[in-house]
C-alpha cells in the first residue's frame, strides 16, 4: 500500500499513461483532451459565430465522460491515495525557484504564489491565469492537439505534424521558462 | 452504461497523473530547465510503448470495440499551424504549469483557482475558432 501511497516514479507512470491511450484507442476513439476545449465552446453556443463550433457535440460526449472521470480521479488520488509528501524535485530546480521568489517550492502540486486566492486578486495575478489559459487554449486549437493529442498520441503513431507540434510546444516552453518567467516574478 | 467505461478510463488517468506529479506545475517548470529525467520519462517510456503498440495494433489488424480496424486518423499535412500553435501552446503550458488535461484533473484535486485558467483556455479557444480563417496554416 505504501508503493501506491508514495508518489509514482516515471516508469511506473509512464506505461500507465501509454495504457489509458491504448484504451481509448481499443474503445474506438482516440487520446485528445484539447478537443474538449472545442466541444465545451459548442456547447455553450460558439457555433453562432463560427464554422469551427458548429458540429454535433453529442458525438464527443464520450470524451467529455473522460474529463469528468479525470476530474474525479484528482479527487481521489488527493483525498485517498497520497501520503502528503513533498515532490522530490531537483535541488538546482528549488534554488532557481528560490530566486525567483517561490517559496514553498514543492510542498504542493502548484506554487501558491501563482494558485492562491490572495495572490491572485490583483490585476497581476488574474491576468497570469487568464493570459496562460488563453494561449493555452489558443495554442493547442491552432495546433490541433495538446500533449495528449500530439506528444502522446501523435508520436505514438509516427506522426510528422505532432513532431512538429511537440517541438513548438518546446520552443514556446524554453522562452517562457528562461526568459519571461524571471521578467514576471523576478524583481 | 456505455459511458462508463470512459468514466472509468478517466478516473484512472486523473488518479496517475496526480500520483505521477505530471499535473504539477514545478515539474513542468524542472522539465524545461532540464533539471530531471522525471517527465521525460514519463513522455519518453509513453510514447515508447505507445508506438509499439499502435504497431502491434495494425500489424495484427486488431479490431476496436466498435468492430472496425484500429487506424489512427493522421492529421493534416504542414508545418505553419503546428509550429506556430506548438509554440503558442508552449508559452502557456509553461506559465501555467498545466495543459488541457491536468487543468480539469487540478480542479479535483481542490484548486479551484484553475477554473480562472480553464476559463481562460475556452476564450482562447473561441478566439481560435473566430480567427481561424486568417490565420496561416
Amino acid at each position: 500500500m505504501d508503493y501506491i501511497l508514495q508518489p509514482w516514479p516515471w516508469y511506473v507512470s509512464g506505461p500507465l499513461i501509454a495504457f489509458v491511450m491504448l484504451l481509448l484507442v481499443y474503445f474506438g476513439k482516440t487520446f485528445g483532451m484539447s478537443s474538449n476545449l472545442q466541444t465545451l465552446c459548442s456547447i455553450g453556443g460558439a457555433g453562432k459565430y463560427s464554422d469551427y463550433f458548429r458540429f454535433d457535440w453529442k458525438a464527443n460526449r464520450w470524451n467529455l465522460t473522460v474529463v469528468l472521470g479525470a476530474v474525479l480521479g484528482g479527487f481521489i488520488a488527493t483525498q485517498y491515495l497520497s501520503d502528503g509528501s513533498a515532490i522530490a524535485l531537483s535541488s538546482e530546480t528549488i534554488s532557481d525557484l528560490n530566486a525567483l521568489g517561490f517559496n514553498e517550492v514543492g510542498e504542493t502540486l502548484l506554487p501558491p504564489e501563482i494558485y492562491k486566492w490572495e495572490n491572485i486578486l490583483s490585476l497581476k495575478g488574474i491576468l497570469i491565469l487568464v493570459i496562460a489559459g488563453f494561449l493555452v487554449g489558443f495554442g493547442t486549437r491552432y495546433a490541433g492537439g495538446c500533449t495528449s493529442g500530439h506528444a502522446i498520441t501523435g508520436l505514438s503513431n509516427l506522426q510528422l505534424p505532432s513532431l512538429i507540434a511537440v517541438i513548438g510546444f518546446f520552443i514556446g516552453g524554453l522562452i517562457m521558462t528562461f526568459f519571461i518567467l524571471p521578467l514576471i516574478f523576478g524583481s | 452504461m456505455k459511458f462508463l467505461k470512459f468514466l472509468l478510463v478517466g478516473v484512472f488517468f486523473g488518479i496517475v497523473l496526480v500520483k505521477s506529479e505530471a499535473v504539477s506545475w514545478y515539474r513542468i517548470y524542472e522539465m524545461f530547465k532540464f533539471q530531471s529525467f522525471h517527465m521525460y520519462g514519463i513522455i519518453g517510456s509513453a510514447v515508447f510503448l505507445g508506438i509499439l503498440f499502435i504497431w502491434l495494433f495494425k500489424k495484427f489488424k486488431v479490431k476496436s470495440t466498435e468492430g472496425k480496424e484500429i487506424d489512427l486518423i493522421p492529421k493534416d499535412k504542414g508545418v505553419t499551424r503546428y509550429i506556430l500553435g506548438g509554440t503558442i501552446f508552449g508559452f502557456g503550458w509553461a506559465l501555467a504549469g498545466a495543459c488541457p488535461g491536468p487543468m480539469f484533473i487540478l480542479v479535483g484535486t481542490g484548486v479551484f483557482s484553475m477554473l480562472i485558467v480553464i476559463a481562460g483556455a475556452l476564450l482562447g479557444t473561441f478566439a481560435y475558432g473566430v480567427l481561424m480563417k486568417k490565420l496561416p496554416h
